[in-house]
This record gives C-alpha cells, sequence and structure tokens, in this order.
C-alpha cells in the first residue's frame, strides 16, 4: 500500500515535471508561434492605442474578442470583416446608446481618433490565426438572417 | 476554539458574507438584463455588473480562505497567531481595496481583462495587503510546534496563489500574449494552487469531522493534489485553443483537461470513504452536509461540466458562449463557494461557544442553495447550447438568438431567487451565532 512519503514524492514530482514541461511549451510558443499567428510585425502605435482603450473602457465586459469575455454583446475578433468599418464607427462614435434589437451599449461617443485606433485594434484582431474560430457556421446558407 | 487569536476568522467570514451578498445583487441585475430588463444601464451599464460580480466572487472567496487560514493555522501549529493587530490591520485594507475597486467599476475606472478588472495602482496594495497576510501565516507556522501536512498544503496553496499573481500585472501589446498571461493568473489559480487551500481546509474539516487518522487523511490528500498538479498545470492549455497561439495546445489541453475530473473525482471518493469510515461521528451536520457536498460538487460542476466544454472539437463551438457560464457556476460554487461555507459552518460554533450543530434552519440553507444553484446551472445550460445551436451552428444573428433564448433567464432568475433564499437563511444562521466569545475558548 502506497505510504505518505511516496505519496508526497507523487504530488512534488508530478507537481515539478507538469510545470516544467508547461514552461518549456510556452517559452516555444511565445517565442516562436504567437509572433507568427499574431503578426506581431503589425502591433502598429494605432493598434496598442486601441488596446489600451478596449481596456480602460472593459469592452470585455459585454463583448468577447477571440471568444474570451462576457456573453452580453456579440464575439467581436471578425466584426470588420462582418459590419464593415463605417458601421463599426457609428456604434463606437454614437452619442446615444448603441442598441441593436433593442439591447443597449454604452454611449461611449469616441472621437473619430479613438474610433480609428479601436478600429486599428479590431483589425489586427481579425487577422490572428486563431486555430479555426470562429468556425464557421455550417448551414449558413439556410439561415435569411444575414 | 483553542487559541483566542483564531477569533480574527470570524470577521473575515462576516466580511465573505456581506461580499456575497452584493454578489447576488449584481448577479439578479444581470439576469434581468438578458431578459431585456436593462432599467439600470445609466447607473450600472453591464460591463459594470458583470466586473462587480466577478470580482466580489474572487475577493469574498479570498477572506473566506484567508479566514480560514487564520483559523487553521494556529491550531494545527499549536501556536497563537504572530499578531493580532496586523491581522485586523490586513482584514480592514483588504476591504477597502475591495470597496475602492468595486466603486471604481461604477466609474469607468478599471483595466478591463476579464477577472483581473482591478485597476493597476489597486494591483500594489493587493500584493501589499497578500503579502501581510502571508507574513502572518507564514511566522505563525515556523514558530509554531507542529508542522502538519494540511498546515503546509493550505500554506504553500496561498503563497503560489499570490505569485501567480504577478504575471497578470505585466503589460503587453498583443492581446494573445496578454491572454496568455492571464490564464496563468486565473487558470493557474482555479485550477491548481486554490485547490491546494481547497484540499487543505477539506483535510482539516475531515479531521475534525470523521476522527479518521490524519496519516491516512494526509496521504489521500497528497494523492489529490498531486493528480490536480499534474492535471491542472498543462490544462492550462484548453484556455490556448483559440486565442492566437500554436495547435500543440489542442491536443496538450485536450488531454490534460480529460484527466481534471479525476483529481476532484478523487476529491469527492476521498471525502464520503473518510467519512464512511470515521467512527466518531460528530455532532456538526451542517458543517457535515457542506463538506461532503463541496467535494461531490465541485466534481460535478468544475470536473464534469468542464470537460465537457474543453473538448477541442466542442469548444471549437461553445468557447466564448452561454456554455462557459453554467460550468463557471456551478464550479465556482461547487468548489469554493461551498468549502468556505464548510469551513465557515464547522467553526461557527467553535468561535461562538453556541452549538447550533443541526437546526432545521441550517439544512434549509444547504438544500435551498444547492438545489437552486443545479437549476441555475440547467438554465445557462439551455440557453448556451440552444445558443449554440442557432448562432455558431445555423448562423443566425447573435442579437436575434439572444431574443429567442430571454426566456430561460426567467427560469434562471427563478432558480436564483431559490438560491439566495438559501443564502439568506446562511446568513440569518450566521448572524445568529452571535459574536465570538471567549467563553467558547473554556468550553472546547
Amino acid at each position: 500500500m502506497l505510504s505518505k512519503s511516496q505519496a508526497r514524492f507523487f504530488f512534488l514530482g508530478g507537481t515539478i515535471v507538469s510545470f516544467l514541461i508547461f514552461l518549456g511549451l510556452s517559452w516555444k510558443s511565445l517565442s516562436d508561434d504567437v509572433p507568427r499567428q499574431t503578426n506581431a510585425q503589425n502591433l502598429t502605435p494605432e493598434v496598442v492605442r486601441g488596446k489600451h482603450l478596449w481596456e480602460s473602457n472593459n469592452c470585455m465586459g459585454c463583448h468577447t474578442i477571440f471568444g474570451e469575455g462576457a456573453y452580453y454583446a456579440p464575439e467581436l475578433t471578425k466584426v470588420m470583416e462582418r459590419r464593415g468599418e463605417a458601421y463599426v464607427k457609428l456604434a463606437l462614435t454614437s452619442k446615444t446608446p448603441w442598441s441593436p434589437r433593442g439591447r443597449k451599449m454604452v454611449a461611449y461617443g469616441f472621437s473619430d481618433a479613438e474610433a480609428a485606433d479601436l478600429i486599428a485594434f479590431l483589425t489586427w484582431c481579425g487577422n490572428v490565426d486563431l486555430n479555426g474560430f470562429p468556425a464557421k457556421p455550417k448551414y449558413q446558407q439556410l439561415s435569411t438572417n444575414q | 476554539m483553542k487559541y483566542k487569536s483564531q477569533q480574527v476568522a470570524y470577521w473575515f467570514f462576516a466580511l465573505s458574507m456581506l461580499l456575497l451578498a452584493l454578489q447576488i445583487i449584481y448577479g439578479f441585475i444581470m439576469g434581468f438584463a438578458h431578459m431585456g430588463y436593462d432599467g439600470l444601464h445609466n447607473f450600472i451599464p453591464f460591463n459594470t455588473a458583470r466586473a462587480v460580480h466577478t470580482n466580489l466572487l474572487v475577493v469574498w472567496l479570498l477572506s473566506g480562505f484567508m479566514g480560514a487560514a487564520y483559523y487553521i493555522i494556529p491550531e494545527e501549529a499549536e501556536q497563537e497567531l504572530v499578531s493580532v493587530k496586523l491581522a485586523y490591520v490586513q482584514l480592514v485594507s483588504l476591504a477597502v481595496v475591495g470597496v475602492v475597486a468595486i466603486v471604481g467599476y461604477h466609474f469607468n475606472y478599471w483595466e478591463g481583462r476579464k477577472f483581473l478588472e482591478i485597476p493597476r495602482p489597486l494591483d500594489y496594495l493587493v500584493v501589499v495587503n497578500v503579502l501581510l497576510f502571508l507574513g502572518l501565516i507564514l511566522a505563525t507556522l515556523f514558530k509554531g510546534k507542529k508542522r502538519t501536512t494540511t498546515s503546509l498544503v493550505l500554506s504553500m496553496g496561498l503563497l503560489f496563489a499570490a505569485l501567480l499573481y504577478l504575471p497578470g500585472m505585466i503589460w503587453f501589446d498583443n492581446q494573445t500574449m496578454d491572454s496568455f498571461f492571464r490564464w496563468w493568473v486565473v487558470h493557474l489559480w482555479v485550477e491548481g494552487v486554490w485547490e491546494l487551500i481547497m484540499g487543505g481546509i477539506l483535510a482539516f474539516l475531515l479531521i475534525k469531522i470523521t476522527g479518521v487518522d490524519r496519516e491516512v487523511i494526509e496521504k489521500w490528500l497528497y494523492v489529490i493534489v498531486g493528480l490536480t498538479f499534474i492535471s491542472g498545470i498543462l490544462g492550462t492549455g484548453h484556455h490556448y485553443y483559440y486565442i492566437g497561439t500554436p495547435r500543440i495546445w489542442l491536443m496538450i489541453g485536450g488531454v490534460f483537461s480529460a484527466l481534471e475530473p479525476l483529481a476532484f473525482l478523487g476529491m469527492a471518493l476521498f471525502a464520503v470513504a473518510m467519512y464512511r469510515k470515521g467512527e466518531k461521528k460528530h455532532p456538526n451536520k451542517v458543517a457535515l452536509n457542506w463538506t461532503l457536498g463541496t467535494a461531490i460538487m465541485s466534481f460535478v460542476g468544475a470536473g464534469l461540466l468542464g470537460v465537457a466544454h474543453t473538448i477541442p472539437q466542442v469548444n471549437l463551438y461553445t468557447h466564448g458562449t452561454l456554455v462557459t457560464a453554467m460550468h463557471g457556476h456551478l464550479a465556482f460554487w461547487g468548489a469554493y463557494a461551498m468549502i468556505n461555507l464548510a469551513i465557515i459552518s464547522y467553526t461557527l460554533p467553535n468561535l461562538t461557544g453556541r452549538k447550533l450543530y443541526d437546526t432545521g434552519n441550517g439544512a434549509l440553507a444547504f438544500w435551498l442553495s444547492n438545489i437552486g444553484m443545479l437549476g441555475m446551472t440547467v438554465a445557462f445550460g439551455v440557453a448556451g447550447v440552444a445558443q449554440v445551436y442557432m448562432e455558431r451552428i445555423m448562423g443566425v444573428e447573435f442579437g436575434i438568438v439572444q431574443q429567442e433564448i430571454q426566456v430561460h433567464f426567467a427560469i434562471l432568475i427563478a432558480c436564483a431567487t431559490m438560491f439566495t433564499a438559501g443564502i439568506c437563511i446562511y446568513m440569518y444562521e450566521f448572524v445568529k451565532y452571535g459574536r465570538p466569545s471567549e467563553e467558547a475558548m473554556l468550553n472546547s
């Protein structure tokens, strides 16, 4: 039967080995694959300013980006492709709550420059290689709501 | 209660109760908003309610863990806490940081990164606060006569939780990198070191309640926390499927996430086996309910519902939908809320000297809150699965889908009302116990 010291060895050994593998995989991902998949060379000052705006207004508190955030408002990774620049700019600069189908967004009333930064950020996000996310709907052609 | 300084725990638990009440209120605000009743939008928009709801959860759980540590460590180490005064300083500063953060969220003052919304200047205060807490706990432990496995596992969990907060404070220009390290905090907390804390508290409770030999309980504690780390550390991969990280994580995350329920299953079997093996039947039935309950519900919520959602092929469609909210609610409730309510139920009679061991209210609180939470989980699940099929598979527009699934939020709110009734009774009992007293020490 397992003794207490063997159990401790299992815990410490398992933890250390798992953590080392995790660190190795993380190192490889971050040094090599992530810059390539995210087109790190395209992180312009506008994109970075856009990310600041994204965070300082807690957009993730309603929306998701890369599928992460809250589930009250649409996923925005591919929003530029889906809605186009004019629509997105209108939603961002609106002085009254943007409320498609009655669900309200905070009326941020961003300036044109701020909206441009956020659009740059969302455009950059839309071009990141996300291993196939978001998946294309299988039966889109049967749907009439686009 | 054997040591006077253990009384500090009571006030941490009281803070927990207060914050839990507020958390529930903000949950209702969001539930109603999902149904289309967003009358508070101008004052408390959804993103504010959301940040408050999740951050209050984290702070009340941490406050409970800290209270548990202040109770358990002196008893295990056979040593009074090194400074009671500093422990109160730590309590007040924790409450102040929490309140300032939450008020700030109502004025667009935050750092909108899911779960880590606390703005940077307050992050430093959190660090100071946690260092003070750890200093007190570790100093007591090392000054003490005994260093038991239970107290070491608990302290190790608390120490690593503090260390893992740091990667979340680094700024990255790249959203993918940002997210990558955010999960080092969030995932490695809840599916790693918090389970050490939970395991430590659970072992303490089982030793006290079942009377099974400490050596046996602590041996299995090692096995369970070992399984937790082996599956949980590489299981972080399930957050790296679709955020701009390489495909290797689909395999690593998929395999190790599938192992994660084993740790929780181990915990559930362990608790039930120790209960059956125990010859001593502790009269505190309420604490026993919560102790066995947390072991079983964490297996269902965190283990089973977790793995159902982290199979990569499934997650491609469920990622970023209400399915996540389904898993999140039962996982946090089963694993971390219930372990806190268990340790509170166990310690209150010892702290206050009033032995309300087997009250009807105690049982009612347990069953109402658990059945309510299960109902909420089902409502979230139905809404989430419907959303996945309509939006992700059929390609119906987000807003239309949200209108279609509104009805499930009515069920959610009904179940949440039941849950809240249970919690209210729990809090009523908490208040009825009264304050900690010196007599309680003489009695034990």
